[in-house]
């Protein structure tokens, strides 16, 4: 149902609210067709981000490009985008069917016609039927659905969703967002959907962009984010990650090797130089064993059994590592003696 | 076609139809009787805004259609930078402009002596401004707005950008320039030459300041007995008020809903009917007097008309606003205080010295400001009760229609009671500002409010019980006195008041409307359902843009609208006298006036209903609207307006009430040709006709119980139709509440 998918371009966008900066010379390039996540923690800066591009805000200075075209002063009627709130925002006094043709009939659409683009639209999220019904009569999950209808009929160049399924239950959340990302690949729309939740970001985007108190901490594809973080704070938000300092011994180019405590190991290099640096080690890359003797020894000091996990909290001389280990048989009593070794996989080197 | 372009055609249209298709200057027998097209447009008076600058030779003219060339040339550039300043130049130049040669230039040439020395003298005046210069005046507003809109101001949103500039445009035209004409006109002499002469006497004259009361034993100068008898007033209805709330809300008296009616009574209540029933109660013929005389054989008093008697008519029509206020605070104290002090081993007494009226002061001390403004602002009642002994709003009454005739007076006594009422406000909004302890919306807390100490319920009720059977009594009055023949003389019953002013007759086939009310009364509601319309209008635009819109001046353009609202109605109905006189614009004995009077006064109160409301919105909705391609105007249309309609039904009555009971601006205002029912009313009183004037109030007070009434049925009936959430959240936000802060 739509071919117009645009690109999106931010140069050097700034936003002030009063003396606030809440945007520090953002720039950033959306490719046409792809799902982008802004990802960062409460008060980043995602919304204001969205909403710039909605044209709710305007920034205090750079130019944003939507498909090409410079709409830095054009307001947000006038822009070929479309929004998703968090609050879906559905018109409480109008029935599902005039809450989708709405946006139709304000571009300007004959009624007939736009009725019959909304039950289209409707259908398109697997809701053909509930026109008649008001947003107040329709679960959670479905007002959800009829505000992505809602902003998809109108063919936007680009759809924007912020937090879409904070206001659904955990296990409802799972579902909607596979729907949204499958619809996206279906119909080939630009998204750039905003969230504060790693795990969904991973699961639903293209790439991912990570802000950081109004600026971008990294960008790129979730694996490349989870596996090759550009810093502590990356690898603590996205996954959990025991951020442990080390010492780097050589690099080949394509393995280093790196010396915590006593223990040595491989690491994919990412041109890391020698001399002390730190590692992000996922939970569940870390091995316990118990023992008296170690070269790099630890302490169970707290253990929580976890049904199909146990969590453990270790005392190291490199800080206390989070442990999540699938052997719940073992549960290593606290004060235990352990010696703690790494997989191969599930560390990274943090070059700053 | 662009939008920007759309919209700057449709600004081009109006501005060329001021210019080339009606009069510029106002026509003298009305612009609707068109009576101007047999002359137009070659007639000197009649010609339009082009042909008085080119073939009657107005400099001043052709320069603003010079003006108005810049701006079509603008509109044929791109979008760009250069066209948004040329349209922002063009608009705010020739507004400036217009309004300087408006002022400058009067009917026989330059206004000031310093223009004539500077430019030389003019061969001629001219008129006041007609419909063609408010339509141009309007383009060129449109054009600096479009013109900001297009610099991306506001976000780039045309409506929004227009309605504010709009809205400052009038607030200034119909608030400001008044007052401030008010101002100047305190230093004028009569032929308009500055002359401090009359100021200076006037606000050095001991009839005004003289303390004499306190020291001498004589009357004290009127400023201070209108203030003493405010505080009093105040004081008077602030704790009648504190105990019909506690009784209505901590007791367990059984006709609390009857006492919650009593809050609708000010609204609906003509202010100098109190006063009248009063009247044929302690009046010298009235009925309580003429008892008391005939059984302990004294003479019938005058002790009523006097201050003695403003007050009582005062507090009885001031202490239902205070009861509504106070309602609201002492049902605010949350009740886990009172439970928390009770744990803490303190009995009721003190829980309720200690903790509870604490809690309540800054909702008293607002109740009492009220209450202050209301007594200064007061008209009706004074009018009706205080004869030789006025108080300053009279006072300023009687300094322009009466013998005296002394505008400079007038304006001086004017300004010394704005002092008074905007020092009240003041304080309200500045000082009480974030002083409450009351939760404002009383929810979210459980627990029950603990009963009043033993004695102080009594108290209470020995209080509240005999006032409120006081007050039926004075409403019953206004009922009964209607159908008595002369009250006291002669006090059989009788239909001849209600013949007299509401007769009516049928000759060939038509209705002939024979009594002397009708006139009137027509006019009074045709008046009213003009301006309420554009009151609620005007009022939750200005709502919607304080609410939702983050504009440069956004608190100073709320201050400013509410402090409208503080001026008391004699300041602008003396204001609007000495404003509209004169070039450049006449509007005196024109409905015009009327109409723009009631929007610009009223209006105050649609925004705080419609903040209210609209507050409860979640604004999620109107960017919804907006990124699904809605302009503003259609987001207010097809969403905020649906959703607000209570508030707009409460804004809308509230309004149209108004119109019909004011009197203290009106009376200066109404004309033969336009007079309303108020100030009809009072000009019954002065010639004792009791009678036919106490018929005519009640009569007004039905109409208008039948009206809310009506609409409250309308509303009910919208929430019983549609099972809406947020349309019954605001339901309770209807009438009463609307008076409770001035
Ligand atoms: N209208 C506003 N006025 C002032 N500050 C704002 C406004 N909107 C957002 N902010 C501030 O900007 C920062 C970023 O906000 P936001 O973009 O909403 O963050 P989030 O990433 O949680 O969506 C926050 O510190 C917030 O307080
Ligand atoms: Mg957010």
């Amino acid at each position: 149902m739509n071919n117009r998918t645009g690109s999106v371009v931010f140069t050097n966008v700034k936003k002030q609210f009063g003396s606030f900066t809440a945007i520090h010379d953002l720039s950033l390039d959306i490719e046409p067709g792809t799902l982008v996540t802004l990802l960062g923690p409460s008060g980043c800066g995602k919304t204001t981000t969205l909403r710039m591009l909605a044209g709710l805000e305007h920034p205090t200075s750079g130019r944003i490009l939507i498909g090409g075209k410079d709409v830095t002063m054009l307001p947000a009627n006038e822009r070929d985008v479309s929004m998703v709130f968090q609050s879906y925002a559905l018109f409480p006094h109008m029935s599902v069917l005039e809450n989708v043709a709405y946006g139709l009939e304000s571009s300007g659409m004959k009624k007939s016609e736009a009725r019959q683009r909304a039950e289209e639209g409707l259908t398109q999220v697997g809701l053909a039927g509930y026109g008649q019904r008001l947003p107040a009569e329709l679960s959670g999950g479905q007002q959800q659905r009829v505000a992505v209808a809602r902003a998809l009929v109108l063919e936007p160049q680009v759809l924007l969703l912020d937090e879409p399924l904070s206001n659904l239950d955990a296990r409802l959340r799972r579902r909607v967002r596979t729907e949204i990302r499958e619809l996206q690949q279906r119909l080939g729309f630009t998204a750039v959907y905003v969230t504060h939740d790693q795990e969904e970001a991973l699961a639903v985007s293209d790439r991912i962009i990570v802000m950081q108190d109004g600026v971008i901490a990294q960008q790129g594809s979730p694996r490349e984010l989870y596996e090759a973080p550009a810093s502590s704070f990356i690898a603590d938000f996205i996954g959990e990650a025991n951020v442990v300092p080390c010492e780097v011994l050589g690099n080949d180019g394509t393995e280093a090797i790196i010396r915590v405590a006593r223990l040595e190991h491989r690491v994919p290099a990412r041109s890391a130089r020698p001399g002390p640096a730190r590692i992000a080690v996922r939970p569940n890359a870390i091995t316990l064993e118990a023992a008296e003797e170690a070269a790099f020894p630890g302490s169970i000091r707290h253990a929580a059994y976890l049904g199909d996990h146990v969590e453990y909290e270790v005392e190291t001389e490199a800080g206390t590592l989070f442990v999540v280990d699938p052997a719940i048989d073992r549960n290593l009593a606290p004060a235990t003696n352990v010696s703690i070794g790494f997989h191969h996989r599930g560390i990274a080197i943090i070059n700053n | 076609m662009e939008r920007s372009d759309r919209r700057l055609n449709i600004a081009l249209g109006i501005g060329l139809a001021g210019l080339v298709l009606v009069p510029w200057y106002r026509i003298e027998a009305g612009f609707y009787g068109l009576s101007w097209l047999k002359n137009f447009p070659t007639g000197s008076a009649e010609a339009p805004g082009i042909l008085q600058a080119f073939e009657f030779g107005r400099w001043n003219l052709a320069l603003i259609a010079l003006i108005f060339a810049v701006a079509i040339a603008a509109r044929f550039l791109r979008v760009s930078a250069l066209r948004s300043n040329l349209l922002i130049a063009a608009g705010g130049a020739g507004i400036l402009f217009l309004v300087w040669q408006g002022l400058a230039i009067g009917y026989t040439g330059w206004s000031w002596t310093i223009n004539e020395t500077l430019f030389g003298p003019l061969a001629d005046g001219q008129p006041s401004m007609g419909a063609g210069a408010g339509l141009t005046a309007l383009a060129l507003v449109l054009f600096f707005a479009f013109g900001l809109a297009e610099r991306g101001v506001l976000r780039g949103d045309a409506f929004v950008v227009a309605s504010i500039t709009l809205l400052v445009f009038l607030v200034a035209i119909f608030v400001f320039y008044p007052v401030g004409s008010m101002f100047v006109g305190a230093f004028q002499s009569f032929d308009g030459s500055f002359d401090p002469s009359g100021f200076v006497r006037n606000i050095q004259d001991p009839s005004i300041w003289s303390l004499d009361c306190l020291v001498g034993g004589n009357r004290c100068g009127i400023a201070w007995r209108t203030f003493f008898l405010a505080v009093l007033t105040a004081s008077g209805s602030t704790i009648l008020g504190l105990c019909f709330a506690l009784v209505a809300t901590r007791t367990r008296f059984p006709f609390k809903k009857g006492l919650r009616l009593l809050t609708i009574l000010p609204i609906i209540t003509p202010p100098f009917v109190i006063g009248l029933a009063l009247i044929l109660l302690f009046g010298r013929a009235g009925v309580v007097t003429q008892q008391i005389s005939h059984i302990f054989g004294v003479e019938p008093g005058r002790w009523l008309y006097g201050l003695t008697g403003i007050w009582i008519a005062q507090v009885l029509s001031f202490t239902p606003i205070s009861f509504l206020v106070l309602i609201g605070v002492v049902e605010g104290v949350s009740p886990s205080m009172e439970e928390a002090s009770q744990t803490l081993r303190a009995d009721r007494w003190r829980t309720f010295w200690r903790i509870s009226l604490p809690l309540m002061k800054p909702g008293l001390a607002n109740a009492f400001l009220i209450g202050f403004i209301e007594s200064m602002a007061d008209f009706g009642n004074p009018l009706v009760l205080g004869g030789s002994h006025g108080v300053l709003s009279t006072e300023i009454f009687f300094a322009v229609v009466g013998s005296q005739n002394d505008p400079s007076r007038a304006a001086v006594l004017a300004i010394i009671l704005l002092v008074f009422t905007l020092s009240a406000f003041l304080a309200q909004r500045l000082w009480l500002a974030g002083k409450s302890f009351a939760t404002v919306t009383g929810k979210a807390d459980s627990g029950a409010h603990i009963a009043l100490p033993r004695s102080l319920s009594i108290g209470v009720h020995a209080i509240v019980i005999p006032w409120a059977l006081f007050t039926l009594v004075v409403y019953g009055m206004i009922l009964v006195g209607g159908f008595v023949r002369t009250w006291g003389l002669d006090n059989t019953l009788t239909f001849e008041h209600y013949q007299r002013a509401f007769s009516f007759a049928f000759e060939n086939g038509a209705i002939a409307w024979t009594g002397v009310a009708w006139n009137s009364f027509w006019t009074t509601m045709e008046i009213a359902l003009i301006s309420a319309p554009l009151t609620a209008a005007v009022g939750l635009l200005t709502a919607y843009l304080i609410v939702r819109q983050r504009f440069f001046g956004r608190s100073v353009f709320e201050f400013a609208l509410m402090m409208s609202f503080a001026i008391p109605g004699t300041v602008i109905g003396i204001s609007y006298v000495m404003a509209y006189n004169l070039p450049p614009l006449e509007m005196t004995g024109t409905a015009l006036i009327l109409i723009a009077c009631f929007v610009f006064r009223n209006m105050p109160v649609g925004v705080r209903g419609g903040v209210a409301a609209m507050s409860q919105l979640d604004k999620s909705l109107d960017e919804a609207s907006l990124t699904l391609r809605a302009t503003s105007f259609r987001t207010i249309r097809k969403v905020i307006l649906p959703l607000l309609r209570p508030a707009i039904v409460a804004a809308l009555v509230y309004s149209f009430v108004r119109a019909i009971t004011s009197i203290s601006a009106v009376i200066f205002l109404v004309s033969a040709q336009y007079n309303m029912a108020t100030s009809y009313i009072v000009g019954l009183v002065e010639n004792g006709e009791y009678g036919v004037a106490v018929a005519y109030s009640s009569m007004l007070i039905v109409v208008m119980i039948v009206i809310i009434t009506g609409f409250q049925l309308l509303v009910g009936e919208r929430r019983l139709r549609r099972e809406n959430r947020v349309a019954t959240a605001f339901v309770p936000a209807a009438v009463p509440q609307e008076k409770a802060t001035p």
